[in-house]
């Protein structure tokens, strides 16, 4: 570093040089973290990429040799696919769910005071951040054959409240801990909107549901686009809430995966899978930054 | 600012006023509800989980008895006080050389620190697990490692997606920072050691607190990528409950788990309460 110092004072074409010196200071500073995620990331990155192409052994090894493309063929087997297009449908209804339940309430919390506001966003960071297992496991306490959501669905007669390792229990745990992801992204694009637009809408004679129509909807587009995108990636792969609320009669993706590696020993599989659920979410970030989204 | 005015025309009328309100409130109720219920049902006097049966802390001394929760959550807080700090201070060199550096490739190495953020658990997962299927009689060979208790793996594995959350918070910070100060101090003579010793740490220190107590909670909480690399004997306490809550729901698990949403919702506070300066700073101008 301190080379580079003097190298910058002495010389000609001083303040090209100095430009030069900065930048490489700069790659110096970040050549720790960039050696790290070259490590423990990419080249993991790399290793499932080439598991997948690789030959599982008679004992449920997998070996890096005979190069094949079995494990992607095998993707398209009936039993694959159910999983592929199960976890898709949970994912898209998780989706939609979410963003219903979403708007109106980031519709409100952006047109509170700052106070409130501020104070209306902490509650939803909180759960944002906080303990998702735990979370999830609350649910199996409430969904229990005793719990307090089954005792109540059934004496209020709105039918069967027994809804534990049902579909409808692990939409509704995937619903709960990811719509803190849809709210936040949707506020963000909410609270940007310039609110005289909407008022320029209302003095042309525009009504209530037309201005939001013409005016919020679509200004409020890249959240939902953001906010859907952070639904939808980690549903598609969700493990620990199908794990606890699903029970094991019909597995997703996420579980599938795990299963590929702990118990039926099929290395190479796994982790054709893993690059689906790995493709699936680089699209959702390219149509993410493409719509100009950002921050989390 | 004139928004408030032109908030009021936005605000709906009449009845859907009111039924925004209600839907909002609902979904309060619905984020916070079942948290509730678990905190209420921790204290039961009950051995099912049902009814209530009055007022109890029974499970907590359960709790503190059980010597294999204690030895996972041992496990944990080594591997979280070691990942944070290595995190931190990856993440915040990566942050400072990404805000306050233009070099070549610069591009590059933003978009695969953003990689860790989104990438699903179960992807992580699987190639922590492949790596150190690997690599593990290769590292072994450096004197003095021993991936074997498993420790240092879920170490590496937690750093990996931690410099990134770490980065994006301490790089918020120093993009609300004015950089002027900095060159003010290097007008001065001081050299870009000092300057960033004397001017730039302080003031982004709250972003380093706040990413560091955000990695932390991470660190705590992460389930998928810690079973997939903890060893038999080493498992951390959140991979501990995981199992235990596949099987069922038991009080003992609820005093556990109400323990661990506690430390976790703390920690969030904590570091929204050190973020929070230059968040909401800049959206109330």
């Amino acid at each position: 570093m301190k080379k580079l110092l003097e190298k910058k004072s002495s010389s000609a074409g001083l303040e090209q040089q100095a430009v030069k010196a900065k930048a490489r200071q700069g790659f110096f500073v970040g050549l720790p973290s960039i050696i790290y995620l070259l490590i423990f990331f990419l080249i993991p990155l790399g290793y499932v990429i080439a598991y997948s192409f690789a030959t599982r052994s008679r004992t449920g090894r997998t070996e890096l040799r005979d190069w094949n493309l079995d494990a992607y063929v095998r993707l398209g087997e009936e039993v694959v696919q159910a999983v592929a297009w199960r976890s898709l449908w949970i994912a898209v209804l998780t989706t939609v769910i979410c963003l219903l339940l979403a708007y109106p309430l980031a519709f409100y919390i952006s047109t509170r005071r700052p106070v409130i506001r501020n104070l209306l966003l902490i509650g939803i960071m909180i759960p944002f951040w906080s303990n998702f297992l735990i979370r999830t496991y609350a649910w199996r306490v409430l969904l229990s054959s005793d719990g307090l959501f089954t005792r109540i669905v059934e004496e209020l007669g709105l039918g069967e409240g027994r809804i534990l390792f049902t579909q409808p229990a692990v939409i509704l745990g995937l619903v709960y801990g990811y719509l803190p992801f849809m709210v936040l992204p949707l506020y963000a694009a909410i609270e940007r909107i310039d609110w005289s637009l909407v008022e320029g809408a209302r003095d042309l004679y525009a009504s209530g549901w037309k201005a939001f129509r013409r005016v919020v909807w679509p200004l409020s587009r890249p959240g939902v686009i953001a906010g859907s995108i952070l639904v939808f990636v980690p549903s598609f792969g969700a493990y620990v809430t199908p794990a606890i609320l699903g029970g094991n009669k019909q597995s997703l993706m996420g579980s599938y995966i795990v299963d590929q590696f702990m118990d039926a020993r099929n290395g190479p599989l796994g982790s054709s899978l893993s690059v689906l659920v790995l493709g699936v979410m680089l699209i959702g970030t390219l149509i993410y930054f493409r719509q100009g989204g950002r921050n989390l | 600012m004139n928004k408030g005015t032109a908030l009021s025309t936005a605000e709906p009328k009449g009845a859907s006023r009111w039924a925004l309100r209600l839907h909002s409130l609902l979904i309060y109720l619905f984020f916070y509800a079942p948290i509730a219920v678990l905190v209420v049902f921790s204290f039961n006097d009950a051995q099912l989980v049902g009814d209530w049966k009055g007022f109890s802390l029974d499970w907590y001394e359960a709790f503190f008895d059980n010597e294999n929760i204690q030895e996972s959550i041992w496990i944990s807080v080594k591997v979280c006080i070691a990942s944070t700090i290595i995190s931190v201070v990856l993440g915040t060199m990566a942050a400072l050389s990404l805000e306050r550096f233009r070099w070549w490739g610069q591009k590059a190495f933003d978009a695969v620190l953003y990689l860790p953020i989104i990438i699903p658990d179960v992807t992580m997962a699987v190639m922590m697990l492949a790596f150190f299927n690997e690599t593990a009689d290769l590292i072994n060979l450096i004197p003095g490692v021993d991936l074997s208790s498993g420790l240092e793996k879920l170490v590496l594995s937690h750093v990996a997606f931690n410099i990134s959350f770490v980065s994006v918070v301490v790089r918020a910070r120093l993009a609300n920072l004015d950089a002027t100060m900095e060159e003010a101090a290097s007008d001065l003579y001081a050299n870009r050691w000092q300057t960033f010793r004397r001017v730039t740490l302080p003031q982004i220190m709250p972003g380093i607190i706040g990413g560091a107590l955000l990695a932390i909670t991470l660190s705590l909480d992460d389930v998928v990528v810690s079973s997939f690399v903890a060893s038999v004997g080493g498992t951390p306490i959140s991979v501990y409950v995981f199992g235990l809550a596949r099987k069922g729901v038991s009080p003992l698990i609820n005093a556990v788990s109400v323990v661990m949403l506690s430390a976790s919702m703390l920690l969030i506070l904590g570091s929204l309460a050190f973020q929070r300066a230059t968040q909401f700073a800049r959206e109330d101008s």
